[in-house]
């Protein structure tokens, strides 16, 4: 699966600690690319591609990213233009609110806000492995391949056309992936979902 | 609408560092080096792989993180980790060795509180109870340290209260019927699922994919967790392991046994034909 053009492009993992970074941190290096993990106290994100990963609490890890300027650091990275790539909670952070427990506010980068499932009744945290549709042209993701979601929350973004990916749940449709600038963001898992999520990660830097 | 996805996910149970099996949690056998076994079922296309170390309660130990680091590095897809949790520490030392999802049994029971930290600080869906039932003279009692202590905790007011901690998964494991390889104990799976929302994993059985296949048309579970049928299927494919300790006679005399199918897609193939949504 390694790319020998992949270990010229440097890949850095935001650390936010309390979650499992060893999968994503893995499952980058063996596509061959240069990993570095950002700790809280890290000044600069210089890597060409930025991660943000995340399992846990909206609440607990937007204190972590204001009482670190995480949330600076990463607008003074998406000012030169390179790739931020957000995984399950690191998508829903980009948002600009979540009313987990409490309503909190995001990170705003991305219009729109994050709800529980709950709300709708659904069966909660959605543990699975799904398909996707693609909503217009990538060739980032495949409707064919399932990839693997766990989640109780999921992203309303207000401009539709964001929008890269719907995936069904219980008979609702909710977006499962987003692609915005030099924003790109899935609410599953790619370095837990086998080949397929392995393929996302090779292909993410066609964006840079 | 369409019915929802259900998962299939090998179990491996640990000791030593050796994987090993027992038939209702008892008279333990060494089968071989658990890696090997693990790297062959996520090539064969499983959705989830969970490690439970046997003893860990038993001997208050917890050495499976380094197994754990070795076997993750090369599995893309997630792993649970179970046995001897005890602390919101060890949670994070496991999740740090690279699981995903951590599952708590005993230490859940002694202090139900350590369900609650644990889903505020990890989120409930890394959080997973492992509840170990036992039918015992007309009565269902939970158990602990792998079946060997009985609890006077009825199993459907235990998973109602480990939901209520904030748990985002119950993986229920029938006493009786583990290891038996015939069939899951559908009734008391329906028991304790009709009452429960969040996800539900069943173990204990498996020797079959009609089994499975009964298992997701008449329970709402959404997943089979499944050892023996897998293990002694696979047991051949890996060159002769040796082992000081425990008990090897089984693997001694292997000579006859030669099976080698894929059996987790056979599984899937099964459930797929009946309309159930499978990778």
């Amino acid at each position: 699966m390694s790319d020998n053009n992949n270990n010229k492009i440097s890949v850095g993992i935001i650390n936010l600690e309390f979650h499992n970074l060893f999968s994503i941190y893995h499952a980058v290096k063996s596509l061959g690319y240069k990993v570095t993990v950002y700790n809280l106290q890290q000044s600069k994100y210089n890597s060409d591609i930025l991660i943000l990963p995340g399992v846990g609490s909206f609440n607990f890890a937007m204190k972590k990213i204001r009482s670190n300027n995480i949330d600076i650091k990463i607008k003074e990275f998406l000012e030169k233009k390179k790739l931020l790539f957000g995984i399950c909670l690191g998508m829903q952070l980009l948002f600009e609110e979540s009313d987990e427990f409490v309503v909190t506010k995001g990170m705003g980068l991305i219009k729109g806000n994050v709800e529980n499932f709950s709300k709708k009744k659904f069966k909660v945290p959605h543990i699975g492995w799904e398909k996707i549709k693609k909503t217009r042209n990538t060739n980032l993701l495949n409707n064919n391949d399932y990839y693997y979601f766990v989640h109780s929350f999921f992203c309303r973004p207000k401009n539709k056309k964001t929008i890269l990916s719907l995936t069904n749940y219980q008979g609702f449709n909710y977006c499962s992936s987003i692609h915005i600038d030099n924003i790109f963001a899935t609410q599953f898992h790619p370095e837990k979902s086998g080949k397929s999520g392995l393929k996302i990660l090779s292909n993410m830097k066609k964006l840079i | 609408m369409k019915k929802p996805f259900f998962r299939i996910i090998p179990r491996l149970d640990i000791k030593n560092g050796h994987l090993i099996k027992g038939i209702n949690l008892e008279g333990l056998r060494v089968l071989g080096d658990p890696i090997n076994f693990a790297n062959l079922y996520y090539k064969q296309g499983a959705d989830e792989i969970c490690y439970i170390d046997n003893v860990a309660t038993l001997y208050g130990t917890n050495n499976l993180s380094k197994f754990i680091t070795r076997t993750a590095k090369n599995i893309f897809v997630p792993l649970t980790v179970g046995g001897g949790i005890r602390s919101i520490l060890d949670i994070e030392k496991m999740l740090n060795s690279g699981a995903d999802k951590i599952s708590i049994n005993s230490a859940a029971v002694d202090n139900s509180n350590l369900i609650y930290e644990a889903s505020r600080l990890f989120g409930s869906s890394t959080i997973s109870v492992n509840l170990e039932y036992i039918d015992f003279k007309g009565k269902s009692f939970i158990t602990k340290s792998n079946g060997r202590d009985h609890v006077s905790i009825n199993p459907v007011d235990w998973a109602k209260k480990v939901e209520s901690l904030g748990a985002g998964e119950i993986n229920i494991t029938s006493v009786n019927y583990e290891g038996l390889q015939k069939g899951y104990d559908i009734k008391n799976i329906n028991k304790i699922s009709k009452n429960i929302n969040i996800p539900i994993l069943a173990h204990g059985g498996c020797g079959d994919p009609k089994d499975v296949l009964e298992l997701a048309q008449n329970t709402n579970v959404s997943g089979a967790v499944i050892a023996s049928f897998f293990h002694y299927n696979s047991i051949s494919r890996f060159k002769k392991f040796v082992s000081k300790v425990g008990n090897t006679d089984f693997l001694d005399n292997l000579s006859g046994i030669k099976k080698n199918f894929n059996l987790i897609k056979k599984i899937k193939s099964t459930l797929k034909l009946k309309g159930f949504n499978v990778r």
